[in-house]
Protein backbone atom coordinates (compact mmCIF):
# COMPACT_ATOMS: atom_id res chain seq x y z
CA UNK A 1 0.00 0.00 0.00
CA UNK A 2 2.98 2.16 1.11
CA UNK A 3 4.65 1.60 -2.41
CA UNK A 4 1.21 2.38 -4.00
CA UNK A 5 1.00 5.84 -2.37
CA UNK A 6 4.23 6.74 -3.48
CA UNK A 7 3.77 5.54 -7.08
CA UNK A 8 0.28 7.74 -7.11
CA UNK A 9 2.44 10.71 -5.81
CA UNK A 10 4.40 10.85 -8.74
CA UNK A 11 1.64 10.14 -11.32
CA UNK A 12 -0.08 13.23 -9.48
CA UNK A 13 2.89 15.47 -9.63
CA UNK A 14 3.48 15.01 -13.38
CA UNK A 15 0.11 15.42 -13.99
CA UNK A 16 0.07 18.10 -12.47
CA UNK A 17 2.51 19.94 -14.71
CA UNK A 18 -0.36 19.94 -17.27
CA UNK A 19 -0.76 23.48 -17.78
CA UNK A 20 2.83 23.32 -18.36
CA UNK A 21 2.97 20.90 -21.08
CA UNK A 22 -0.67 22.33 -22.56
CA UNK A 23 0.84 25.91 -23.23
CA UNK A 24 4.30 24.28 -24.63
CA UNK A 25 1.93 22.72 -27.03
CA UNK A 26 0.01 25.90 -27.91
CA UNK A 27 3.08 28.25 -28.18
CA UNK A 28 4.39 25.65 -30.67
CA UNK A 29 1.42 25.15 -32.48
CA UNK A 30 0.65 28.87 -32.85
CA UNK A 31 -2.37 28.31 -30.69
CA UNK A 32 -2.53 31.34 -28.57
CA UNK A 33 -4.79 33.48 -30.92
CA UNK A 34 -4.22 37.40 -31.38
CA UNK A 35 -3.27 38.12 -28.12
CA UNK A 36 -1.20 35.70 -26.88
CA UNK A 37 -0.08 37.53 -23.68
CA UNK A 38 -3.53 37.75 -22.03
CA UNK A 39 -4.05 34.02 -23.02
CA UNK A 40 -0.68 33.19 -21.26
CA UNK A 41 -1.54 35.23 -18.36
CA UNK A 42 -5.56 33.76 -18.20
CA UNK A 43 -4.08 29.90 -18.24
CA UNK A 44 -1.95 30.08 -15.46
CA UNK A 45 -4.75 32.41 -13.55
CA UNK A 46 -7.19 29.63 -14.18
CA UNK A 47 -4.78 26.70 -13.13
CA UNK A 48 -4.00 28.50 -9.79
CA UNK A 49 -7.72 28.50 -8.88
CA UNK A 50 -8.19 24.63 -10.38
CA UNK A 51 -5.28 23.85 -8.61
CA UNK A 52 -6.59 26.04 -5.08
CA UNK A 53 -10.01 24.01 -5.17
CA UNK A 54 -8.22 20.73 -5.76
CA UNK A 55 -6.26 21.76 -3.01
CA UNK A 56 -9.53 22.39 -1.00
CA UNK A 57 -10.67 19.59 -1.53
CA UNK A 58 -8.97 17.33 -0.55
CA UNK A 59 -9.65 17.55 3.59
CA UNK A 60 -13.26 17.15 2.84
CA UNK A 61 -12.62 13.99 0.37
CA UNK A 62 -10.41 12.88 3.73
CA UNK A 63 -14.58 13.06 5.71
CA UNK A 64 -16.37 12.03 2.52
CA UNK A 65 -14.56 8.54 1.70
CA UNK A 66 -13.18 7.78 4.79
CA UNK A 67 -9.87 7.29 3.04
CA UNK A 68 -7.43 9.00 4.79
CA UNK A 69 -4.88 9.14 2.33
CA UNK A 70 -6.25 12.16 0.27
CA UNK A 71 -4.20 14.30 2.69
CA UNK A 72 -0.76 12.90 1.54
CA UNK A 73 -1.80 15.00 -1.66
CA UNK A 74 -2.53 18.36 -0.03
CA UNK A 75 0.61 19.39 0.42
CA UNK A 76 1.79 18.37 -2.98
CA UNK A 77 -1.25 20.63 -4.43
CA UNK A 78 -0.84 23.57 -2.39
CA UNK A 79 2.56 23.88 -3.67
CA UNK A 80 1.77 24.06 -6.98
CA UNK A 81 -1.11 26.67 -6.16
CA UNK A 82 2.12 28.78 -5.33
CA UNK A 83 3.72 27.34 -8.45
CA UNK A 84 0.66 28.49 -11.01
CA UNK A 85 0.75 31.43 -8.95
CA UNK A 86 4.00 32.71 -9.48
CA UNK A 87 4.11 32.08 -13.08
CA UNK A 88 0.72 33.82 -13.43
CA UNK A 89 2.68 36.73 -11.90
CA UNK A 90 5.94 36.54 -13.34
CA UNK A 91 4.01 36.58 -16.83
CA UNK A 92 2.05 39.84 -15.92
CA UNK A 93 5.22 41.31 -14.70
CA UNK A 94 7.72 40.07 -17.29
CA UNK A 95 5.59 39.23 -20.32
CA UNK A 96 3.03 41.84 -20.11
CA UNK A 97 4.69 44.63 -18.50
CA UNK A 98 8.13 43.95 -19.56
CA UNK A 99 9.27 45.15 -15.46
CA UNK A 100 8.16 48.31 -15.90
CA UNK A 101 8.12 48.39 -12.15
CA UNK A 102 6.41 51.61 -11.86
CA UNK A 103 3.61 51.01 -14.00
CA UNK A 104 3.41 48.24 -12.16
CA UNK A 105 3.57 49.77 -8.90
CA UNK A 106 0.55 52.56 -10.31
CA UNK A 107 -1.27 49.19 -11.65
CA UNK A 108 -1.83 47.66 -8.45
CA UNK A 109 -2.24 50.78 -6.14
CA UNK A 110 -5.46 51.80 -8.68
CA UNK A 111 -6.67 48.95 -10.10
CA UNK A 112 -7.93 46.75 -7.07
CA UNK A 113 -8.32 43.30 -8.93
CA UNK A 114 -4.78 43.69 -9.31
CA UNK A 115 -4.47 44.34 -5.61
CA UNK A 116 -6.34 41.32 -4.37
CA UNK A 117 -4.69 39.28 -6.80
CA UNK A 118 -0.70 40.23 -6.00
CA UNK A 119 -2.47 40.28 -2.12
CA UNK A 120 -3.29 36.42 -2.48
CA UNK A 121 0.32 35.77 -3.98
CA UNK A 122 2.43 37.25 -1.00
CA UNK A 123 -0.11 35.26 1.90
CA UNK A 124 1.03 32.53 -0.46
CA UNK A 125 4.47 32.85 0.68
CA UNK A 126 4.38 32.36 4.14
CA UNK A 127 2.21 29.08 3.69
CA UNK A 128 4.69 27.80 1.26
CA UNK A 129 8.07 28.57 3.26
CA UNK A 130 6.15 26.73 6.55
CA UNK A 131 4.82 23.49 4.24
CA UNK A 132 7.61 20.92 5.17
CA UNK A 133 7.77 18.21 7.61
CA UNK A 134 10.13 20.43 10.32
CA UNK A 135 8.15 23.79 10.04
CA UNK A 136 4.71 22.15 10.29
CA UNK A 137 6.52 20.34 13.85
CA UNK A 138 7.83 23.66 14.55
CA UNK A 139 5.45 25.20 14.73
CA UNK A 140 2.65 22.51 16.64
CA UNK A 141 -0.65 24.10 16.58
CA UNK A 142 -0.09 27.58 15.27
CA UNK A 143 0.93 26.10 11.95
CA UNK A 144 -3.02 24.67 11.35
CA UNK A 145 -3.66 28.38 12.34
CA UNK A 146 -1.23 30.21 9.89
CA UNK A 147 -2.35 27.54 7.25
CA UNK A 148 -6.27 28.75 8.00
CA UNK A 149 -5.01 31.89 5.50
CA UNK A 150 -5.92 29.80 2.58
CA UNK A 151 -9.27 30.38 2.87
CA UNK A 152 -8.38 34.07 2.99
CA UNK A 153 -6.42 33.66 -0.19
CA UNK A 154 -9.35 31.49 -1.98
CA UNK A 155 -11.61 34.84 -1.31
CA UNK A 156 -9.31 36.96 -2.87
CA UNK A 157 -8.04 34.78 -6.06
CA UNK A 158 -11.74 34.38 -6.58
CA UNK A 159 -12.52 38.12 -6.05
CA UNK A 160 -9.39 38.79 -8.44
CA UNK A 161 -11.11 37.08 -11.08
CA UNK A 162 -14.02 38.49 -10.14
CA UNK A 163 -13.24 42.02 -10.60
CA UNK A 164 -11.21 41.55 -13.97
CA UNK A 165 -14.42 40.69 -16.00
CA UNK A 166 -16.29 42.87 -17.71
CA UNK A 167 -19.44 41.81 -17.64
CA UNK A 168 -20.30 38.06 -18.20
CA UNK A 169 -18.96 36.74 -14.74
CA UNK A 170 -20.13 33.34 -15.18
CA UNK A 171 -16.50 31.92 -15.02
CA UNK A 172 -15.49 33.79 -11.66
CA UNK A 173 -19.28 32.37 -10.46
CA UNK A 174 -18.17 29.20 -11.12
CA UNK A 175 -15.10 28.89 -8.97
CA UNK A 176 -17.29 30.90 -6.74
CA UNK A 177 -19.96 28.00 -5.78
CA UNK A 178 -17.15 25.15 -5.90
CA UNK A 179 -15.00 27.01 -3.03
CA UNK A 180 -18.61 28.13 -1.58
CA UNK A 181 -18.89 24.28 -1.38
CA UNK A 182 -15.62 23.16 0.17
CA UNK A 183 -16.20 25.91 2.69
CA UNK A 184 -19.73 24.24 3.30
CA UNK A 185 -18.23 20.70 3.66
CA UNK A 186 -15.46 21.68 5.86
CA UNK A 187 -17.80 23.84 8.47
CA UNK A 188 -20.63 20.68 8.64
CA UNK A 189 -17.59 18.12 9.19
CA UNK A 190 -15.63 20.45 12.08
CA UNK A 191 -19.62 20.72 13.70
CA UNK A 192 -19.91 17.17 13.13
CA UNK A 193 -16.62 16.80 15.22
CA UNK A 194 -17.54 18.47 17.57
CA UNK A 195 -20.74 16.54 18.41
CA UNK B 1 -9.04 71.69 -41.51
CA UNK B 2 -9.59 68.79 -44.03
CA UNK B 3 -5.99 68.45 -45.12
CA UNK B 4 -4.80 68.35 -41.01
CA UNK B 5 -7.22 65.35 -40.93
CA UNK B 6 -6.28 63.18 -43.66
CA UNK B 7 -2.46 63.58 -42.02
CA UNK B 8 -3.53 60.88 -39.81
CA UNK B 9 -4.88 58.44 -42.20
CA UNK B 10 -1.75 56.43 -43.20
CA UNK B 11 -1.43 55.49 -47.00
CA UNK B 12 -2.22 51.82 -47.56
CA UNK B 13 1.22 51.29 -49.66
CA UNK B 14 3.25 52.66 -46.64
CA UNK B 15 2.10 50.09 -44.19
CA UNK B 16 1.28 46.90 -46.14
CA UNK B 17 4.25 45.05 -47.90
CA UNK B 18 3.89 45.54 -51.21
CA UNK B 19 3.07 42.12 -52.64
CA UNK B 20 0.09 41.54 -50.29
CA UNK B 21 -1.35 45.23 -51.23
CA UNK B 22 -0.58 43.92 -54.89
CA UNK B 23 -2.56 40.84 -54.28
CA UNK B 24 -5.35 43.00 -52.08
CA UNK B 25 -5.77 44.80 -55.10
CA UNK B 26 -6.24 41.94 -57.13
CA UNK B 27 -8.43 40.36 -54.60
CA UNK B 28 -11.09 43.44 -54.74
CA UNK B 29 -10.67 43.17 -58.18
CA UNK B 30 -12.63 39.57 -58.18
CA UNK B 31 -15.01 40.74 -55.60
CA UNK B 32 -17.86 41.04 -57.58
CA UNK B 33 -18.13 36.93 -58.17
CA UNK B 34 -17.11 36.46 -54.53
CA UNK B 35 -19.84 38.90 -53.39
CA UNK B 36 -22.55 37.25 -55.30
CA UNK B 37 -22.05 33.69 -54.96
CA UNK B 38 -22.29 34.25 -51.16
CA UNK B 39 -24.72 36.66 -51.33
CA UNK B 40 -23.80 38.60 -48.20
CA UNK B 41 -24.48 41.80 -49.66
CA UNK B 42 -24.93 42.88 -53.20
CA UNK B 43 -22.53 46.00 -54.35
CA UNK B 44 -22.62 46.97 -57.61
CA UNK B 45 -19.91 46.70 -60.12
CA UNK B 46 -20.22 50.54 -59.70
CA UNK B 47 -19.62 50.44 -55.77
CA UNK B 48 -16.59 48.24 -56.35
CA UNK B 49 -14.69 50.47 -58.40
CA UNK B 50 -15.40 52.92 -56.07
CA UNK B 51 -13.53 50.61 -53.48
CA UNK B 52 -11.20 50.05 -56.29
CA UNK B 53 -9.93 53.44 -56.68
CA UNK B 54 -8.96 55.04 -53.44
CA UNK B 55 -9.02 58.48 -52.69
CA UNK B 56 -5.48 60.24 -52.94
CA UNK B 57 -4.44 60.00 -49.26
CA UNK B 58 -1.65 62.89 -48.15
CA UNK B 59 1.48 60.98 -46.91
CA UNK B 60 1.32 60.74 -43.12
CA UNK B 61 3.81 61.58 -40.48
CA UNK B 62 7.05 60.07 -41.72
CA UNK B 63 7.73 57.99 -38.18
CA UNK B 64 4.03 56.29 -38.21
CA UNK B 65 5.57 52.51 -39.01
CA UNK B 66 2.51 50.72 -37.57
CA UNK B 67 1.85 47.31 -38.59
CA UNK B 68 -2.42 46.78 -40.11
CA UNK B 69 -3.47 43.60 -38.12
CA UNK B 70 -3.66 40.71 -39.77
CA UNK B 71 -6.97 39.88 -41.69
CA UNK B 72 -7.26 36.32 -38.94
CA UNK B 73 -6.96 38.72 -35.92
CA UNK B 74 -9.18 41.32 -36.83
CA UNK B 75 -11.44 38.58 -37.66
CA UNK B 76 -11.12 36.35 -34.61
CA UNK B 77 -10.00 38.56 -31.71
CA UNK B 78 -13.83 39.96 -31.36
CA UNK B 79 -16.06 42.06 -28.72
CA UNK B 80 -19.09 41.37 -29.77
CA UNK B 81 -21.76 40.28 -27.05
CA UNK B 82 -24.42 39.59 -29.36
CA UNK B 83 -22.78 36.66 -30.44
CA UNK B 84 -21.46 35.74 -26.86
CA UNK B 85 -18.79 37.11 -24.63
CA UNK B 86 -15.68 35.26 -25.43
CA UNK B 87 -13.25 37.03 -27.81
CA UNK B 88 -13.55 33.89 -29.99
CA UNK B 89 -17.71 33.52 -30.00
CA UNK B 90 -18.14 35.63 -32.56
CA UNK B 91 -16.24 34.13 -35.60
CA UNK B 92 -17.94 30.88 -34.44
CA UNK B 93 -21.24 31.81 -34.33
CA UNK B 94 -21.75 35.42 -36.13
CA UNK B 95 -22.01 33.16 -39.51
CA UNK B 96 -25.78 32.82 -38.49
CA UNK B 97 -26.58 35.87 -38.83
CA UNK B 98 -28.90 37.08 -42.21
CA UNK B 99 -27.45 40.51 -43.34
CA UNK B 100 -29.40 40.51 -46.80
CA UNK B 101 -32.17 42.08 -46.75
CA UNK B 102 -31.19 44.68 -44.47
CA UNK B 103 -32.40 48.53 -43.36
CA UNK B 104 -31.31 51.36 -41.65
CA UNK B 105 -33.83 54.09 -40.96
CA UNK B 106 -32.63 57.37 -40.00
CA UNK B 107 -35.41 59.45 -37.90
CA UNK B 108 -35.84 62.42 -35.33
CA UNK B 109 -34.90 65.73 -35.61
CA UNK B 110 -34.72 66.36 -39.19
CA UNK B 111 -36.27 67.26 -42.36
CA UNK B 112 -37.38 63.84 -44.09
CA UNK B 113 -36.63 60.58 -41.94
CA UNK B 114 -35.46 57.79 -44.82
CA UNK B 115 -34.88 53.93 -44.97
CA UNK B 116 -32.19 52.55 -46.77
CA UNK B 117 -30.45 49.67 -48.21
CA UNK B 118 -27.44 48.79 -47.91
CA UNK B 119 -27.03 49.28 -51.57
CA UNK B 120 -28.62 52.96 -51.33
CA UNK B 121 -26.18 53.69 -48.49
CA UNK B 122 -23.18 53.40 -49.71
CA UNK B 123 -24.20 55.46 -53.00
CA UNK B 124 -24.35 58.51 -50.91
CA UNK B 125 -20.54 58.99 -51.10
CA UNK B 126 -17.48 57.17 -52.75
CA UNK B 127 -16.34 54.52 -50.41
CA UNK B 128 -13.10 55.12 -49.23
CA UNK B 129 -10.39 52.85 -47.51
CA UNK B 130 -9.54 54.15 -44.19
CA UNK B 131 -6.55 52.65 -42.02
CA UNK B 132 -7.82 53.37 -38.12
CA UNK B 133 -5.94 52.21 -34.86
CA UNK B 134 -8.82 50.86 -32.83
CA UNK B 135 -8.55 50.45 -29.13
CA UNK B 136 -10.32 48.89 -26.41
CA UNK B 137 -11.24 49.93 -23.55
CA UNK B 138 -9.55 46.42 -21.98
CA UNK B 139 -6.40 47.69 -22.99
CA UNK B 140 -5.23 45.86 -26.60
CA UNK B 141 -5.39 47.54 -30.07
CA UNK B 142 -5.54 46.83 -33.17
CA UNK B 143 -4.76 48.58 -36.76
CA UNK B 144 -7.54 48.20 -39.19
CA UNK B 145 -8.15 48.95 -43.34
CA UNK B 146 -12.15 49.41 -42.76
CA UNK B 147 -13.75 50.61 -46.03
CA UNK B 148 -16.83 52.71 -46.09
CA UNK B 149 -18.35 56.48 -46.36
CA UNK B 150 -17.98 59.19 -43.93
CA UNK B 151 -20.66 59.31 -41.19
CA UNK B 152 -21.40 63.27 -41.92
CA UNK B 153 -22.25 62.51 -45.80
CA UNK B 154 -25.35 60.70 -44.76
CA UNK B 155 -26.38 63.13 -41.85
CA UNK B 156 -25.88 66.10 -44.66
CA UNK B 157 -28.24 64.67 -46.76
CA UNK B 158 -30.88 63.94 -43.63
CA UNK B 159 -30.67 67.47 -42.75
CA UNK B 160 -30.81 67.70 -39.24
CA UNK B 161 -33.00 70.30 -37.34
CA UNK B 162 -31.54 72.75 -34.81
CA UNK B 163 -33.11 70.26 -32.39
CA UNK B 164 -30.23 67.80 -33.12
CA UNK B 165 -27.92 67.72 -30.61
CA UNK B 166 -27.19 64.02 -30.26
CA UNK B 167 -27.06 60.90 -32.49
CA UNK B 168 -28.50 57.94 -31.39
CA UNK B 169 -27.04 54.52 -32.85
CA UNK B 170 -29.16 51.40 -32.62
CA UNK B 171 -28.17 47.83 -33.07
CA UNK B 172 -30.19 45.02 -34.35
CA UNK B 173 -31.72 42.76 -31.77
CA UNK B 174 -32.68 39.10 -33.39
CA UNK B 175 -31.81 36.57 -30.40
CA UNK B 176 -32.64 33.88 -33.37
CA UNK B 177 -29.64 34.48 -34.99
CA UNK B 178 -27.70 36.36 -32.29
CA UNK B 179 -27.41 33.67 -29.76
CA UNK B 180 -26.11 35.93 -27.29
CA UNK B 181 -28.75 37.70 -27.14
CA UNK B 182 -30.58 34.89 -25.47
CA UNK B 183 -28.65 36.01 -22.20
CA UNK B 184 -29.28 39.27 -20.78
CA UNK B 185 -25.94 40.37 -20.27
CA UNK B 186 -26.41 43.67 -21.84
CA UNK B 187 -30.00 45.28 -22.05
CA UNK B 188 -30.29 44.45 -25.57
CA UNK B 189 -30.37 46.18 -28.73
CA UNK B 190 -26.68 47.82 -28.12
CA UNK B 191 -27.46 51.15 -28.32
CA UNK B 192 -24.67 53.98 -28.56
CA UNK B 193 -24.47 57.28 -29.35
CA UNK B 194 -22.45 60.64 -30.49
CA UNK B 195 -22.76 64.60 -29.99
CA UNK B 196 -24.36 65.93 -33.12
CA UNK B 197 -20.32 67.18 -33.76
CA UNK B 198 -18.90 64.45 -33.01
CA UNK B 199 -21.07 62.68 -35.40
CA UNK B 200 -20.40 65.14 -38.27
CA UNK B 201 -16.15 64.93 -37.92
CA UNK B 202 -14.70 63.44 -40.90
CA UNK B 203 -13.01 60.91 -39.16
CA UNK B 204 -16.15 59.04 -38.29
CA UNK B 205 -17.31 56.55 -41.02
CA UNK B 206 -19.88 54.23 -41.62
CA UNK B 207 -17.60 50.94 -42.39
CA UNK B 208 -18.96 48.02 -45.06
CA UNK B 209 -15.96 46.30 -45.47
CA UNK B 210 -12.05 45.85 -44.21
CA UNK B 211 -9.34 44.20 -46.04
CA UNK B 212 -10.55 45.06 -49.24
CA UNK B 213 -13.61 42.89 -48.98
CA UNK B 214 -17.23 43.12 -47.15
CA UNK B 215 -17.30 43.37 -43.90
CA UNK B 216 -17.09 39.59 -42.17
CA UNK B 217 -20.82 39.16 -39.50
CA UNK B 218 -18.29 39.10 -36.42
CA UNK B 219 -16.89 42.58 -37.56
CA UNK B 220 -20.17 44.34 -37.65
CA UNK B 221 -21.93 43.22 -40.85
CA UNK B 222 -23.29 44.92 -43.09
CA UNK B 223 -22.49 48.54 -41.53
CA UNK B 224 -21.16 49.43 -38.77
CA UNK B 225 -19.73 52.86 -37.27
CA UNK B 226 -15.98 53.92 -36.76
CA UNK B 227 -15.11 56.53 -34.29
CA UNK B 228 -11.17 55.78 -34.12
CA UNK B 229 -10.52 58.50 -31.39
CA UNK B 230 -13.04 56.57 -28.92
CA UNK B 231 -13.00 53.05 -27.28
CA UNK B 232 -13.70 50.36 -29.35
CA UNK B 233 -17.15 49.76 -27.79
CA UNK B 234 -18.62 53.11 -29.15
CA UNK B 235 -18.19 52.12 -32.82
CA UNK B 236 -21.93 49.96 -32.77
CA UNK B 237 -22.13 47.12 -35.27
CA UNK B 238 -25.09 46.10 -37.36
CA UNK B 239 -26.54 49.30 -37.13
CA UNK B 240 -30.60 49.46 -37.95
CA UNK B 241 -31.28 52.53 -36.59
CA UNK B 242 -29.76 56.14 -36.85
CA UNK B 243 -31.47 58.72 -34.66
CA UNK B 244 -31.31 62.06 -34.26
CA UNK B 245 -32.45 63.67 -30.63
CA UNK B 246 -31.95 66.97 -28.93
CA UNK B 247 -31.16 65.02 -24.97
CA UNK B 248 -27.73 62.78 -24.48
CA UNK B 249 -28.77 59.55 -25.14
CA UNK B 250 -28.21 56.94 -22.79
CA UNK B 251 -25.68 54.01 -24.29
CA UNK B 252 -25.96 50.21 -23.84
CA UNK B 253 -22.64 50.36 -21.27
CA UNK B 254 -24.00 53.39 -19.11
CA UNK B 255 -26.95 51.40 -18.62
CA UNK B 256 -24.99 47.89 -17.81
CA UNK B 257 -22.33 50.22 -15.49
CA UNK B 258 -22.45 54.21 -15.22
CA UNK B 259 -19.26 54.03 -12.65
CA UNK B 260 -16.90 52.33 -15.50
CA UNK B 261 -18.36 53.76 -18.57
CA UNK B 262 -19.32 57.32 -19.97
CA UNK B 263 -20.84 58.48 -22.71
CA UNK B 264 -18.21 60.01 -24.50
CA UNK B 265 -15.37 57.14 -24.37
CA UNK B 266 -12.57 58.97 -25.65
CA UNK B 267 -9.27 56.96 -25.42
CA UNK B 268 -7.38 58.77 -22.60
CA UNK B 269 -4.35 57.63 -21.30
CA UNK B 270 -5.12 59.86 -18.47
CA UNK B 271 -8.10 59.06 -17.50
CA UNK B 272 -8.09 55.57 -15.55
CA UNK B 273 -11.01 52.86 -16.07
CA UNK B 274 -11.33 51.33 -13.05
CA UNK B 275 -10.24 47.83 -14.16
CA UNK B 276 -7.83 48.90 -16.63
CA UNK B 277 -4.71 51.33 -16.42
CA UNK B 278 -5.07 53.07 -19.73
CA UNK B 279 -1.80 54.41 -20.31
CA UNK B 280 -0.63 51.81 -22.59
CA UNK B 281 -2.01 49.31 -24.74
CA UNK B 282 -1.07 45.82 -25.92
CA UNK B 283 -0.85 45.16 -29.74
CA UNK B 284 -3.08 42.79 -31.11
CA UNK B 285 -1.11 40.33 -33.37
CA UNK B 286 2.78 41.07 -31.99
CA UNK B 287 4.61 38.38 -30.81
CA UNK B 288 4.66 37.02 -27.18
CA UNK B 289 8.17 39.70 -26.09
CA UNK B 290 6.51 42.68 -27.49
CA UNK B 291 6.52 45.43 -25.24
CA UNK B 292 3.39 47.19 -24.05
CA UNK B 293 2.69 50.39 -26.40
CA UNK B 294 2.00 54.29 -24.62
CA UNK B 295 -1.57 55.00 -25.03
CA UNK B 296 -1.60 58.23 -27.09
CA UNK B 297 -4.69 60.89 -26.33
CA UNK B 298 -7.70 60.61 -28.39
CA UNK B 299 -6.07 57.22 -29.46
CA UNK B 300 -3.50 60.01 -31.20
CA UNK B 301 -6.33 61.89 -33.46
CA UNK B 302 -6.01 64.84 -30.78
CA UNK B 303 -4.60 67.02 -33.68
CA UNK B 304 -7.85 66.07 -35.67
CA UNK B 305 -10.08 65.36 -32.51
CA UNK B 306 -9.07 67.21 -29.99
CA UNK B 307 -10.98 71.13 -30.51
CA UNK B 308 -14.06 69.29 -29.92
CA UNK B 309 -13.23 69.14 -26.32
CA UNK B 310 -11.19 72.01 -25.49
CA UNK B 311 -13.84 73.27 -22.80
CA UNK B 312 -15.41 69.94 -20.93
CA UNK B 313 -13.13 68.60 -18.27
CA UNK B 314 -12.57 64.91 -19.47
CA UNK B 315 -11.99 63.62 -15.99
CA UNK B 316 -15.43 64.42 -15.13
CA UNK B 317 -17.06 63.69 -18.92
CA UNK B 318 -15.26 60.32 -19.68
Amino acid sequence: MKINQAYLKRILFILSLWPILSITIDIFQDNLGANPVEFIERHFGKWTLIFLCLTLSMTPLRRLTKISWWILYRRMLGLFVFFYASIHLLCYIGLDYHFAWNAIKNDIIKHRYVLVGFLAWLLLIPLALTSSKRMIQKLKTNWKKLHKIIYLIAILGVLHFLWLVKKDITEPLIFAAIISLLFVLRIKFSKSKNH
Amino acid sequence: MLKKQKLSLIHPSEITPENIYRERREFIKNLTVGISSTALLTISNKSISAINTLPNFNQSKKNNNEKISSLKDITSYNNYYEFGTSKSDPSKYANKLKTDPWSISIEGELEKSITLSIDNLIKIAPLEERIYRLRCVEGWSMVIPWIGIPLNALLKKVLPNNNAKFVEFVSLKRPSEMIGQKDDILDWPYTEGLRIDEAMHPLAILAVGLYGKVLPNQNGAPVRLVVPWKYGFKSIKAITKINLVEKMPITTWMKANPKEYGFYANVNPEVDHPRWSQASERRVGESLLAPRLKTRMFNDYAEEVGSMYQNIDLKKYF
